[in-house]
């Protein structure tokens, strides 16, 4: 099966026309050694073949909708109305390049403008780029532009409570920068404010703190905010989207960035990628921040119309001294949030982050109404919450697994050894029923 | 008259999708609450299906027009690939399930990187990187650490001037100081070139090959054993790759650390600029260095992940990468096999020559020898007729085609990539209007100038719209 | 091109006018119908020392970003805010309202080593 539309005797035609005899003279520039090679592959599927053997792969896997799974951290099982995917899978956004030509591009370059809106009426931010890779790269992204753009402090205060695999990135993208990384520690599971401020100084350029933070809890992101001001730092905030319906905003404590993982609006949970990472900012940043970025403008008859923006930050014009190495963004993956947020709209971004929040107390009560169990930390939190478990989690998971049961995720305690602690994760998506059946199956493991 | 943005659409209460909230009061302290709603629009449905409807059919995609779009690879997108990339045993599977959970995925992701490392002759694959930017990263951090461990960290990476600009800006992102190897006039590097510019301090040379002039880098040999007796490693850009399917591969030239771009060579779609991935593999000497976690295949013929690896460079991102994207690149290699895959990379070489010799008295090739997947074409005599290069891809546009890489690696020029997905018919109608802009420049100055004429909107104000700077509503 | 025979001009297209020992500074002509339209200017703000020769300040058009170099050394005792909030002053008066910003010279020798208007003009083949 290939899907090249031209028989052998157009392909005599065209090598005819371009003066050779054979397509071996097109490629004798190649060494011949180079072409002596082996290697296997599998031979080759009709479609019907393929078909079949994916969806037999696809069915050896046990979805969301198998399992009742109550895991996040990170990526998460939100309801996407329909309409998301029978407009974000038309042929014309697919397999659309991207839109340098703006002319032939104006469909992708207005839908990211809304995008770029949203984000912001969302964040509370005042620009948001076209997106990048994911909230892991975000993380690092932000956290190498606060380095260029504050010559002299090498500093990057984060959190411990950020997502172990930000963190991980982060540290990874900058293993070649001057960058030293310092983890400010926690007090019951959120940034212990007096220690923060004696590991913030001059000499840091960032401050970046996740909230809801890995374990849950929601930070205290004004205070935060204020310190790392007081000391000229930026400071970064990872924020979980669909929280913002509910949990205030960035912009209202005056972050630097806004960052963080766009899975939650409209995309599907596809095994951890791809969604979108969303880097949004000041206006006064933003000659400085990465990523493409649309514009508005107007066409020769003075019609509105979009464009690229702002392209000399970026790698194709400044190679080197370009703001970043990124080239694309996940377009797609922010075409799907455009929609899935003008979908639900103004009151139903707020709804579903208010039934968020209540199915995750309703939850958090009842499994603590489990004699030994208990949550973790006496923080507010939003969709998520920690638990500690009369029994090592991983045994709990282990017993649960065989009765398609999920209850969270094994997390290590961020203040001691123990492994009781179970972060658990309920969205929209779990019904009282499924609450029900998970409070019962950790019925099981109380104490007596 | 344009589409209204949904924003000004907007009417108090619609609202298309709901939740079924209860009063129930939230128990949230203040300080955590937002102060005001977020002004998203408030509109039914169909003004959402509508409005997006409307402006998928404002843009060029490969599904409704040709891409002769050098370095880009604009290959036909199989739909095949969208259904099976979108079955819910792939899309509702949470990254962090346990292995027996997703032994499916697994075994893509552990298949593909084995059939990765056939296609390109490298050892080990990692399938994390979200695009090649982020390959070319992934590699340049891998290069360093891999200097580091030998206990001598080095500072330079050469890049050629022709190289696409990620490459530069990744290496300096990796820590790593630039040094640009000047361009020959027959568009090849020479070893002559190299030569003087490198040393015991370079850790690694960035090439694409072809280059992006088209041409394959006669001297690649040559070049590779200059870089590993300085000690240096040899990175390749896969971005050209659609050139050598079957043809040889990159690992028998010599190159340590490659990308590839699904979302050219195997076919996966643009998206309007993503999402794509940008594998990236490694010989032998290199795999303890790939980022954290590798798939693995447990003697009983299960996968698991290995995250016990100590000399990782660490993470890329979160999870496994972009797995949606992965699936429709196995999927599209399952479906062609080697003689499929070198049927592609033939077809587009073929392509890329007839469009060439079909133009060349209108527009010169850059250079003479025969090209690969891409031509570069020059558009002369523009000075004189008061246009540019840009004037001329405005105007294919209104041809119904999407306009030529231009500019780029050289000053008017127009790179051509036509790929193998194109009918003989296609590239003939192009051809022929290909030569009616040739004349168009000759006679026809002002319709240049001010084109595209029959596109959605008439040339946009790029100064205006970075002047003065609107970026949302 | 215009090339004022009042100014002294470095190599990389940056003009220089004295006054007393202060220098203010500028892009030429040239180099400004080189960039094309100018669409944002990051300068130097006052207090900074710059040095002959080193990248101080930033000029971008849609296409294009370029480093503008100190032409003399010397601490910055002003900047054009009104160039930062129209950028198109550097296309329309580039030798006038468009200049980028003002040095308190700290070697005076250094202005033997920029061009006079004849050698620039040869420069760039006028």
């Amino acid at each position: 099966m290939d899907f090249v539309p031209n028989s052998e005797a157009e392909f005599a035609a065209m090598l005819q026309a371009s003066g050779v005899s054979s397509f071996d003279d097109l490629v004798s520039c190649i060494p011949a050694k180079l072409k002596e090679f082996r290697s296997r592959l599998p031979a080759p599927l009709t479609e019907m073949e393929l078909v079949m053997e994916m969806e037999k792969l696809a069915a050896s896997n046990r979805t969301s909708r198998q399992v009742l799974s109550f895991l996040g951290a990170g990526i998460y099982d939100h309801f996407i109305p329909p309409a998301v995917d029978a407009l974000a899978s038309r042929g014309e956004f697919v397999t659309a390049y991207t839109p340098y030509q703006a002319e032939a591009s104006q469909g992708t370059l207005t839908a990211i403008y809304e995008y770029q809106s949203y984000l912001c009426a969302i964040t509370g931010m005042e620009v948001s780029n076209a997106s990048l890779y994911d909230g892991a790269s975000a993380v690092a992204e932000a956290g190498f532009l606060s380095l260029q753009a504050n010559s002299n402090r090498p500093r990057i205060v984060h959190a411990a409570s950020l997502h172990p695999e930000y963190l991980a990135t982060l540290q990874t993208y900058l293993a070649g920068q001057k960058a030293e990384f310092v983890s400010a520690p926690l007090k019951d599971g959120v940034l212990d404010l007096d220690a923060l401020a004696g590991l913030v100084n001059p000499r840091t350029c960032a401050l970046i703190v996740q909230s809801p933070n890995f374990h849950g809890c929601l930070e205290p992101m004004a205070q935060a905010a204020d310190i790392a001001h007081r000391h000229g730092a930026f400071f970064v905030a990872c924020v979980n989207p669909i929280s913002l319906g509910l949990i205030r905003p960035p912009g209202e404590y005056n972050a630097d960035f806004a960052v963080g993982e766009g899975q939650p609006l409209g995309c599907p949970m596809s095994f951890g990628g791809p969604g979108f990472g969303f880097l949004t900012s000041t206006k006064k940043l933003v000659h400085k921040i990465s990523g493409r970025i649309v514009g508005q403008t107007v066409d020769e008859n003075n019609q509105r119309s979009f464009c690229l923006t702002l392209q000399a930050r970026e790698q194709h014009i400044r190679r080197e001294k370009a703001t970043s190495n990124i080239c694309s963004n996940q377009a797609l993956m922010a075409l799907r949030a455009c929609i899935h947020l003008a979908l639900l709209g103004k009151r139903g971004f707020q709804q579903v982050a208010q039934l968020n929040h209540q199915r995750a107390h309703a939850a958090a009560a009842a499994i603590c109404g489990l004699r030994g169990f208990s949550l973790a930390f006496k923080q507010p939190f939003f969709n998520e919450f920690t638990i500690r478990c009369p029994v090592p989690s991983a045994d709990l998971l282990a017993r649960l697994e065989k009765e398609n049961l999920i209850p969270g995720l094994a997390v290590a305690d961020p203040n001691a050894k123990s492994s009781n602690l179970l972060l658990v994760c309920v969205t929209e998506t779990k019904t009282s029923d499924d609450i029900q059946r998970l409070v019962k199956a950790l019925a099981a493991f109380s104490t007596p | 008259m344009r589409p209204p943005l949904l924003n000004e659409q907007s009417k108090p209460g619609l609202q298309a999708v709901a939740f079924p909230v209860t009063n129930d009061p939230v128990d949230l302290p203040a300080e955590h609450r937002r102060q005001t709603p977020a002004p998203l629009p408030e509109v039914a449905e169909v003004d959402v299906v509508r409005h997006f409807t409307i402006l998928s059919k404002d843009n060029f995609s490969v599904d409704t027009h040709f891409y002769p779009l050098g370095s880009c690879t604009m290959k036909y997108n199989p739909k095949v690939n969208e259904y099976v990339s979108a079955l819910p045993g792939f899309a509702q599977l949470h990254p962090l399930q346990p292995a027996s959970h997703a032994q499916g995925a697994m075994r893509l992701i552990f298949e593909l990187e084995q059939m990765l490392g056939e296609i390109c002759g490298m050892d080990a694959f990692t399938l994390q990187p979200a695009a090649g930017a982020h390959g070319e990263l992934t590699g340049m951090l891998i290069a360093r650490a891999a200097h580091l461990a030998r206990g001598k960290p080095r500072r330079k990476v050469l890049v050629p001037s022709s190289a696409h600009g990620t490459n530069p800006a990744s290496a300096r992102l990796a820590g790593f100081q630039i040094v640009t190897v000047p361009g020959a006039p027959d568009g090849l590097l020479h070893p002559d070139q190299v030569a003087p510019l490198i040393d015991e301090d370079t850790a690694a040379i960035m090439l694409t090959n072809p280059n992006t002039l088209g041409v394959f880098e006669e001297h690649i040999l040559e070049i590779a054993r200059m870089a590993h007796e300085k000690g240096a490693l040899l990175y390749y850009d896969g971005a050209n790759l659609n050139a050598l399917l079957g043809l040889c591969r990159p690992g028998d030239m010599g190159f340590d650390i490659v990308h590839v771009n699904l979302h050219k060579t195997f076919s996966t779609p643009h998206g309007g600029g993503g999402p794509g991935a940008g594998p990236v593999g490694v010989k032998k000497h290199l795999a303890p260095f790939l980022p954290s976690p590798r798939a693995q295949q447990n003697p009983d013929g299960s996968f698991s992940w290995q995250h016990n690896l100590p000399q990782s460079i660490g993470k890329m991102r979160a999870f496994h990468g972009n797995f949606s994207v992965l699936a429709r690149a196995y999927a599209y290699i399952r479906a062609l096999g080697w003689e499929g895959l070198r049927a592609a990379s033939r077809a587009a070489i073929i392509h890329a020559n007839y469009i060439k010799k079909q133009l060349e008295d209108k527009f010169p090739a850059y250079t003479n020898r025969p090209c690969m997947h891409e031509c570069v074409l020059m558009a002369n005599h523009l000075k004189e007729a008061g246009l540019t290069v840009r004037d001329i891809a405005k105007r294919i546009l209104d041809y119904g085609y999407h306009a030529p890489t231009i500019a780029w690696p050289i000053h008017d020029c127009l790179m051509i990539e036509p790929t193998e997905t194109e009918s003989k018919e296609t590239l003939d109608a192009f051809i022929s209007a290909m030569r009616k802009v040739a004349r168009e420049i000759e006679t026809e100055s002002y319709t240049l100038q001010h084109a595209p004429h029959h596109m959605p909107i008439q040339r946009v104000d790029e100064v205006k719209a970075a002047r003065e700077l609107r970026l949302r509503d | 091109m215009s090339i004022p025979n009042d100014l002294k001009f470095a190599a990389s297209h940056e003009w220089v006018r004295m006054e007393g020992d202060i220098a203010t500074v500028g892009i030429s002509d040239h180099a400004q119908k080189e960039l094309t339209d100018i669409v944002f200017v990051e300068l130097p703000s006052a207090g900074r020392q710059v040095e002959a020769g080193k990248e101080c300040a930033v000029v971008e058009s849609v296409k294009a970003a370029s480093d503008i170099y100190a032409p003399v050394s010397g601490e910055i005792t002003a900047s054009n805010d009104e160039l930062t909030a129209n950028p198109a002053l550097a296309n329309t008066d580039p030798y006038g309202k468009g200049w980028f910003f003002k040095v308190k010279l700290a070697n005076k020798a250094e202005l033997d080593k920029l061009l006079d208007p004849a050698a620039y003009g040869k420069s760039i083949g006028e």
